[in-house]
């Protein structure tokens, strides 16, 4: 996972409430069993005019000239910008991961669905979460200039406008970690092998039903 | 000391380390498995060279991508088969519990993990699929997770968490008849929207809760992530009690007293106190037809389609909009007068017998509209599917002109070949109603199984209390 610390992006809006995962990365796409290579489904059935299924060469199917991902001002986006509620509906991590292979790093809106939230930070992508009039303020601005940047800070916890606007946001501590160096999450709990160890040997005194096999 | 609720009894037993920064390392009893968001973590196990920490805590089903027809053909779609093959592999070299598709056992996965008594009272149930919430019924701690978390659980037999706040829905009075858990649930979304519990781990309880059945509580466990909840939970009482006696994954024996013991104190101190409480009267829910894209955007089922340009908050007027659009609705159109194309019976939301028999009794003796392209009745499981032929409802579903399908996910997320085609309009007993959900252009109504069935019979959405 590629650490994330200071940068400076454009923003794409995606101005719409309550965008579930289904409409990030369509179910058809969750056959694969790789990581990998979901950027070109990323929001597929609003994207494209046809129907998309696996496998099939993105660049020749036909855009969606309308949506906001296909208009050249916002190409090279690293930033989105949403609504309430974003990532809302299935634990699919498919979804940040086709965020992330698409280019995203940073999902700014008023709240986020919170697996969804999780899985994010697991895969490189910040989402701040800023009030509902702030995020009104940056949807204006966002429509008002071409190229609109942000610059988000990580480590400071803070969102600058070009003009020098200074929004602060919140991140729990280990989460921040996590995103700051790219940690192995699971090596970390390793190193409390025998805590967990531990545990186990007072539940299984205490509740031993939890380890009996199955008549089955 | 506070009064603890249960969701606390339940946290507080399973913390395995406390960190300074306020997050907790919490032990995994159970861990079900599914063939899509499991191949990912496997796979990065292996490559980091490590192994499920204790493989016997897994248990794992494939439901999202079987078919419902001609099983012994095996899976068409070489995309699906192989995911399907990939968790045949992935349990078979780790050693873990896997009910194939062969397997009168295999089902839905939140079907299945209480039938089989694999989910039990008083465990931490973790599964990569949101709607995990489920198992809360039977008084767990029970939510989805991603697929870094499956890995994290494989590996570690813990995951790191940050407690929710307690909320409590109190409902109280009784549902009236004809008015189920489904109506519940949906009600309630209506009532907080979809990110109204965001944060919090729900209890439901009050005299209506307290009536439901096992697997009415279920339903509404289910529903509680779309209504923001990472979990929903119901204290345990002797329905619970019964409801595990038996079950194959149960504790037998003299383990049994023990568990029993202790699954007694899974309740809320009476004078526990709740971030936040939200109450229903039982006796004012009626049926619930969804008209929109999310499953708040709801109507009882003698209201109108409601008229965006009532709304006053922006955002959520051109969502409406938007909706209305999708769904090819007009403001101020009743209910009722909405006809579906195709009609679902199934997903794990509504697919028990309970589920089953409710329908059944609606479409007892009737024929399903000309109108009607499709009527699918899916079972949660296998053996759901045997029960309710035992007691002759696959008859009375086919003898209405209903199809009774495999057990699977099926037109729950058409990730198989059941779907809707652009346009159509869909009365399912599922749980989302998101745009494409239910196949590309699909316009999903969400409803409950005995509305399901009178919806085929008539051909239009109607009050089943009516019929
Ligand atoms: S039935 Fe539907 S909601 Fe339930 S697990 Fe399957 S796809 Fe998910």
């Amino acid at each position: 996972m590629q650490p994330l610390t200071r940068f400076e992006g454009i923003v794409a809006p995606i101005d719409r409430a309550n965008v579930d995962t289904d409409a990030i990365i369509p179910k058809q796409f969750l056959k694969s069993i790789k990581r990998t290579g979901f950027g070109p489904n990323l929001f597929d059935e609003w994207r494209y005019l046809d129907h998309g299924e696996p496998g099939q060469d993105c660049a020749r199917r036909p855009k969606n000239p309308e949506f906001v991902l296909n208009q050249p001002r916002y190409q090279g986006a690293r930033i989105l910008l949403a609504r309430r509620n974003f990532g809302c509906g299935s634990s699919r991590e498919h979804a940040p991961w086709a965020l992330a292979d698409y280019g995203f790093r940073v999902l700014i809106a008023p709240s986020f669905a919170e697996i969804f939230y999780n899985n994010c930070t697991k895969n490189g992508i910040l989402p701040v979460v800023l009030g509902e009039e702030v995020v009104e303020q940056l949807f204006r601005e966002v429509a008002a200039t071409i190229g609109y940047t942000l610059t988000v800070d990580l480590p400071s916890q803070s969102v600058a406008t070009r003009t020098g606007e200074v929004f602060d946001f919140e991140v729990d501590a280990f989460r921040k970690q996590a995103l700051l160096d790219g940690l192995d999450e699971i090596g970390l709990t390793l190193q409390h092998a025998a805590e967990i160890r531990a545990y186990e040997m007072r539940r299984r005194r205490e509740a031993p039903w939890l380890f009996q096999a199955p008549d089955i | 000391m506070v009064a603890a609720t249960l969701y606390d009894k339940l946290w507080d037993a399973h913390v395995v380390r406390d960190t300074a920064d306020g997050t907790s390392l919490l032990y995994v009893d159970r861990h079900l498995v599914h063939e899509v968001t499991s191949p990912q973590a496997f796979e990065g196990m292996r490559l980091a060279g490590r192994r499920p920490w204790r493989s016997a805590a897994n248990l794992a089903v494939a439901d999202h991508n079987v078919p419902t027809l001609n099983r012994d053909r095996g899976i068409a779609d070489p995309v699906s088969r192989l995911q399907v093959e990939t968790l045949d592999r992935n349990c078979t070299e780790y050693k873990i519990v896997e009910f194939r598709l062969a397997d009168s056992r295999q089902g839905i996965v939140h079907v299945v993990g209480p039938e089989q008594g694999a989910t039990q009272p008083g465990m931490t149930v973790v599964c990569g699929d949101s709607h995990t919430s489920t198992h809360g019924a039977l008084g767990a701690l029970a939510f989805g997770i991603g697929t870094s978390e499956v890995e994290h659980v494989l590996v570690t037999q813990t995951l790191i968490q940050s407690r929710s706040k307690r909320m409590l829905v109190r409902v109280t009075g009784q549902l009236g008849t004809g008015v189920s858990a489904k109506d519940l649930a949906l009600a309630l979304i209506g009532r907080i929207g979809t990110a109204g519990a965001t944060g919090y781990a729900i209890e439901f309880g009050g005299t209506a809760v307290r009536a439901l059945s096992m697997e009415g509580r279920m339903t509404v466990c289910n529903m509680s992530i779309e209504a923001g909840a990472r979990c929903g939970l119901v204290a345990v009482d002797d329905a619970t009690i019964e409801y595990m006696r038996d079950r194959p994954f149960a504790p037998r024996g003299s383990m049994w007293d023990r568990a029993v013991a202790y699954w007694r104190t899974l309740v809320s101190e009476p004078d526990a106190v709740f971030d936040r409480v939200v109450e229903l009267d039982g006796a004012e829910i009626v049926p619930q037809v969804t008209w929109g894209t999310s499953p708040e955007m709801v109507a009882e089922v003698d209201a109108h389609v409601p008229d965006p340009a009532a709304e006053r908050d922006p955002t959520r007027r051109t969502g409406m909009e938007r909706a209305l659009a999708y769904m090819g609705l007009e403001p101020g159109l009743p209910i009722t007068r909405i006809r579906p194309d195709k009609v679902f019976i199934g997903s794990c939301t509504n697919s028990r017998i309970e589920d089953l028999r409710s329908a059944a009794a609606v479409v007892q003796g009737q024929r399903v509209a000309d109108t009607i392209k499709l009527a699918l009745v899916v079972p949660g499981s296998g053996l759901v599917k045997r029960q309710a032929e035992d007691e002759g409802l696959d008859r009375i579903f086919q003898a209405a002109g209903f199809e009774w399908r495999e057990p699977g996910c099926s037109m729950c997320l058409a990730m198989n070949a059941d779907r809707l085609q652009p346009g159509e309009r869909c009365a399912s007993t599922s749980n989302r109603n998101f745009e494409g959900r239910q196949g590309h252009g699909g316009r999903t109504h969400l409803l409950s199984p005995a509305m399901a069935a009178a919806a085929a019979i008539t051909g239009h959405f109607v009050d089943v209390r009516k019929l």
